[in-house]
């Protein structure tokens, strides 16, 4: 194991970090919230030294890097990130518990917008920024930007696709183009683009900027934190409409934008992802929609109700316009079959991913098939090419961790006490990187009422479906920290 | 003419026999010396060893006044570098490539200007196609074509339920209503040139010339019923079925595989998407029922060995598949299998010097040399198709009236677009395609050959 590279990963990482907190101290100083500026400013402190230290005692790497660093890596990144980006949570005394504090930024980070706090109108602006701005760079992932930004020596460039590997969701993650960096930069590119429209258009529904922006943060990295406790429920239908339409839109595989800009149209739109996506979401949206018609005044209501909700289940987000705790069963039912499903892959969502349950549903077909003429050979394809069997086998064992781990999960926050479907939901929502569930944990409510034990557990939860559970799966085997020749 | 062979292979072989019969000079190239011996004794050639895509081997056979150059060794690459020498060394040489790997073919007609190819031949895909066309007319043991399609020669087996059993020819006309003519009759291994009181029996082989117009009527008045073919297994998973199952599966044709070999499974199951491809052992009668074979429409038997695919295709016409075709890569076994219920045969090497010799004779159709040889009713009959043009004698005189060498027959006259089947008053004019169908031993080089 390579620890001195990762360390020295660690250490960019970390003040990337320390960069991206300044705005953040800059709206503490400016609204004059001075028990969050000392959070921020001690927390840039003990960044910078940890940076520092650690930049000091891994500059002599060595260069073997390979798989099993990458993944070690990437989760050794996130959690690294999380346990400094709560620091000015818990200085500034806005919450007070440590493990609150952690819980809350992993959710950013995570995108998943779970939050502990019954009252978020209460918090600093600084902080909500931060709060909001964890999600956007969770989104797309902290060290694809870090790829994106450094310039590493020739002999680097090759292992970097590990790390891009391991932090970016699908079953088959690719490059765009044939150099690391630039496919990085392409990426980030689009998000900061998409996300600099979206705030645009909330600016045009006379939104406040602050508000704009950290909403925005939120749709883009399809985290949910609001910034009002009514979550999005208190915003004019244009809104909620526009805010709708930009989580469908970060759901979407980004490659695809990639190719709508090279002018491939038709590759996009034959693209079957993107096709049982849309799919899903019409027939959602219909089913809904036609379940809860008494609920609401007319059409335009009801379709928006049911439409922004599915679009910020299915993408991950976890906004809500309304509770839909409140919502008769089949429509919720639905709901939290979305959660399982979640986004594209190569989007900023998480979940299984439509991508899986395609190549999911495809190897269930085949295998039925192989059941009716055993001698038969088949090949599984996606968008005509036949998919290598190694994905397959990756993507059946991607599915057997994420049964166990939703179950073992459940089992432990079981002991807290709570109802049956709040546990499931609990779980499923911030496995998911959803947000909010359903009953004690719906959208009204929050996660504070769980233990700390509980809480780690969730906490985990929330990294491993952010990172496809294979990088904090390795953390747990043997042959990951035993020497390269007995692996 | 001139002409280069590249490579003895079995190909090369046929080739040569043919083009040393039409008279040619002829320069064998191949690596192996003892080939080249048994080639020189066979055919009227002179030989030499070496490697064919060598500058100095080929100015060595005269390649600098060559007309023609094959290249038909095994290698594609050596073959395209060979007509790429080649035609370095003497510009105005035509150049023909013997190019099975498909992902090259395109390439190399649309890049003309790099790859100085004047037609690639892929035995394989023609033997495809070929399957292909007599899978749509069921029927058919095979279909030549004439006149740029517009004519046909179709082969017909007369078994005991069909309606021409037992009836003479003069009387053919009256059950197919329509205008065809018998040109040539396999009668227990012979070819017959039959008058108009022959009686046809049940086993006889006919070959009918039709405009391919009239071929549906035909068919339907024969009673023999056109079922469209909906699902062909083919045994033997080959480039042939590769390429055949690439062609059935846009024709919405169901089609299934059988191979022996795992590895060659995946490669065709990620090659045919709609096409299913079996691992398993085609000889086994038990493996052939338990794919379904008794509800096939049609069976292609493709395997590498000629034996398997005779008795999988005794084995299909036992269990009464409507249409069975055989390939047989030595055509030399075909009069073995005449005697057989193999349902038509075909044999892509054969397929595949037809269609060079076809091209050699268009080249040298300036001076009025047949545009196509077909050799037909198991290579005892040819049906030649010449072009009418100026040094033609007899031109507007009535085909009665003209004095004919014996066993050659005047099948088809086509004069625009228009297909004539003709009579006794029939005329040719300059331009128009005359098919002669002649079972004489001697070659018609020249449309004048055929007067006496």
């Amino acid at each position: 194991m390579n620890f001195k590279m990762i360390g020295r990963f660690l250490a960019q990482i970390i003040s990337i970090e320390a960069v991206f907190l300044l705005p953040a101290l800059g709206i503490s100083l400016g609204c004059g919230e001075w028990d969050a500026v000392k959070g921020f400013a001690y927390t840039l402190v003990i960044m910078l030294s940890v940076s520092a230290v650690l930049y000091g005692l891994c500059r002599k790497a060595g260069k073997l890097f390979g798989a099993r660093e990458g993944m070690v890596c990437v989760s050794f990144s996130w959690v690294t990130l999380s346990l400094l980006g709560c620091l000015p949570f818990w200085i500034s005394g806005q919450i007070p518990s440590f493990v609150d504090a952690l819980f809350e930024i992993v959710s950013g980070f995570t995108t998943t917008g779970a939050s502990i706090l019954s009252d978020v109108e209460s918090l600093s602006k600084g902080l909500l920024y931060w709060r909001s701005f964890s999600h956007w760079l969770g989104g797309m992932g902290v060290l694809v930007f870090l790829l994106a930004v450094t310039s590493g020596s020739e002999k680097e460039k090759g292992f970097t696709m590990h790390l891009l590997r391991a932090e970016s969701p699908g079953p088959d993650v690719g490059k765009l183009v044939p150099k690391m960096k630039q496919t990085a930069m392409i990426l980030y590119i689009i998000y900061i683009v998409m996300t600099v429209i979206n705030v645009i258009f909330l600016l045009a529904g006379d939104m406040p900027l602050l508000e704009a922006v950290c909403t925005a943060f939120g749709t883009a990295g399809t985290g949910g934190f609001g910034i009002r406790n009514d979550s999005a429920a208190g915003y004019s239908p244009y809104i909620q409409n526009v805010t709708m339409v930009f989580m469908l839109l970060f759901g979407v595989n980004f490659s695809c934008y990639y190719l709508l800009l090279l002018g491939q149209f038709r590759s996009v739109f034959k693209d079957e992802e993107l096709r049982l996506y849309i799919g899903i979401v019409i027939v959602a949206v219909g089913l809904i929609a036609w379940n809860i018609r008494d609920l609401y005044n007319g059409a335009e209501e009801t379709l928006r109700h049911a439409g922004f909700q599915v679009a910020s289940i299915i993408t991950t987000t976890g906004y809500s316009t309304t509770d839909f705790d409140l919502w008769p069963s089949f429509s919720k039912s639905i709901l939290l079959m979305l959660m399982v499903v979640g986004a594209c892959a190569g989007s900023t969502g998480g979940g299984i991913k439509v991508a899986r349950v395609l190549l999911l549903f495809k190897i269930l077909r085949r295998n039925i098939r192989q059941v009716l003429n055993p001698k038969k050979v088949q090949v599984v394809r996606n968008n005509g090419r036949p998919i290598d069997e190694k994905i397959l086998d990756n993507t059946n064992a991607y599915l057997a961790a994420y049964v166990i781990i939703v179950i073992v999960s459940f089992l432990i926050i079981s002991l807290d006490g709570f109802s049956t479907g709040t546990n499931i939901s609990a779980v499923l929502a911030c496995f998911n990187n959803i947000g909010p569930g359903l009953e004690a944990v719906g959208p009204t409510c929050n996660f504070g009422a769980y233990s700390i034990g509980s809480k780690l557990v969730l906490i985990v939860d929330m990294l491993a479906g952010r990172l496809e559970i294979f990088p904090i799966l390795v953390l747990l085997s043997r042959g990951t920290w035993s020497r390269r020749s007995q692996r | 003419m001139k002409i280069i062979i590249a490579g003895g292979g079995k190909v090369g072989r046929t080739l040569a026999r043919q083009l040393a019969s039409e008279g040619h000079d002829l320069t064998l190239i191949d690596r192996n010396n003892g080939i080249l011996q048994t080639a020189v004794e066979r055919y009227d050639a002179i030989a030499i060893a070496g490697n064919c895509a060598s500058k100095d081997l080929l100015l060595q056979a005269g390649v600098g006044s060559a007309d023609l150059l094959i290249a038909a060794t095994n290698a594609d690459e050596v073959n395209l570098l060979c007509c790429m020498t080649g035609h370095g060394l003497n510009p105005k040489l035509h150049t023909i490539a013997r190019i099975r790997n498909p992902e090259y073919t395109e390439q190399i007609m649309t890049m003309q200007e790099v790859f100085p190819v004047s037609m690639t031949v892929n035995p394989e895909r023609q033997a495809a196609l070929e399957i292909e066309r007599l899978l749509k007319f069921p029927g058919f043991l095979r279909r030549d074509y004439f006149a740029k399609g517009r004519t046909q020669i179709v082969e017909l087996r007369v078994d005991s339920k069909s309606k021409l059993c037992n009836v003479s020819l003069s009387d053919l006309s009256g059950i197919v209503k329509c205008k065809v003519l018998v040109c040539a009759v396999l009668r227990a291994g012979t070819a017959v040139a039959p008058s108009g009181n022959f009686v046809l029996r049940e086993g006889d082989r006919i070959f009918v010339t039709a405009p391919t117009a009239d071929l549906t009527v035909l068919l339907k008045n024969l009673g023999i019923i056109t079922r469209k073919v909906r699902k062909v297994m083919l045994c033997g998973g080959g480039r042939v079925s590769y390429y055949l199952a690439s062609l059935l599966e846009k024709d919405g044709i169901s089609v299934q595989i059988l191979e022996m070999e795992y590895s060659r499974c995946v490669e065709l199951a990620q090659l045919l998407p709609r096409t299913a491809v079996i691992h398993d052992d085609c000889s086994s009668q038990s493996v052939l029922e338990d794919q379904g074979i008794s509800e096939c429409d049609a069976l292609v038997t493709l395997t590498g060995v000629d034996e398997i695919n005779m008795v999988v295709s005794l084995y299909g016409g036992s269990r009464g598949v409507p249409q069975i075709i055989t390939k047989l890569s030595r055509g030399e076994n075909s009069s073995i299998a005449d005697s057989m219920a193999l349902g038509s045969i075909i044999c892509p090497r054969e397929l595949c010097c037809n269609n060079i010799v076809r091209y050699v004779r268009a080249m040298q159709n300036q001076t009025g040399a047949a545009v196509s040889v077909h050799s037909i009713a198991d290579g005892q009959a040819e049906a030649v198709e010449f072009l009418v043009d100026e040094t033609t004698q007899n031109c507007n005189i009535p085909l009665k009236q003209m004095k004919l060498k014996p066993n050659v027959l005047v099948v088809s006259i086509t004069h625009g677009a228009q297909t004539q089947i003709p009579n006794g008053d029939s005329v040719f004019a300059v331009g128009d395609t005359v098919v002669i169908v002649t079972s004489g031993r001697g070659v018609l080089q020249q449309m004048n050959d055929i007067f006496a």
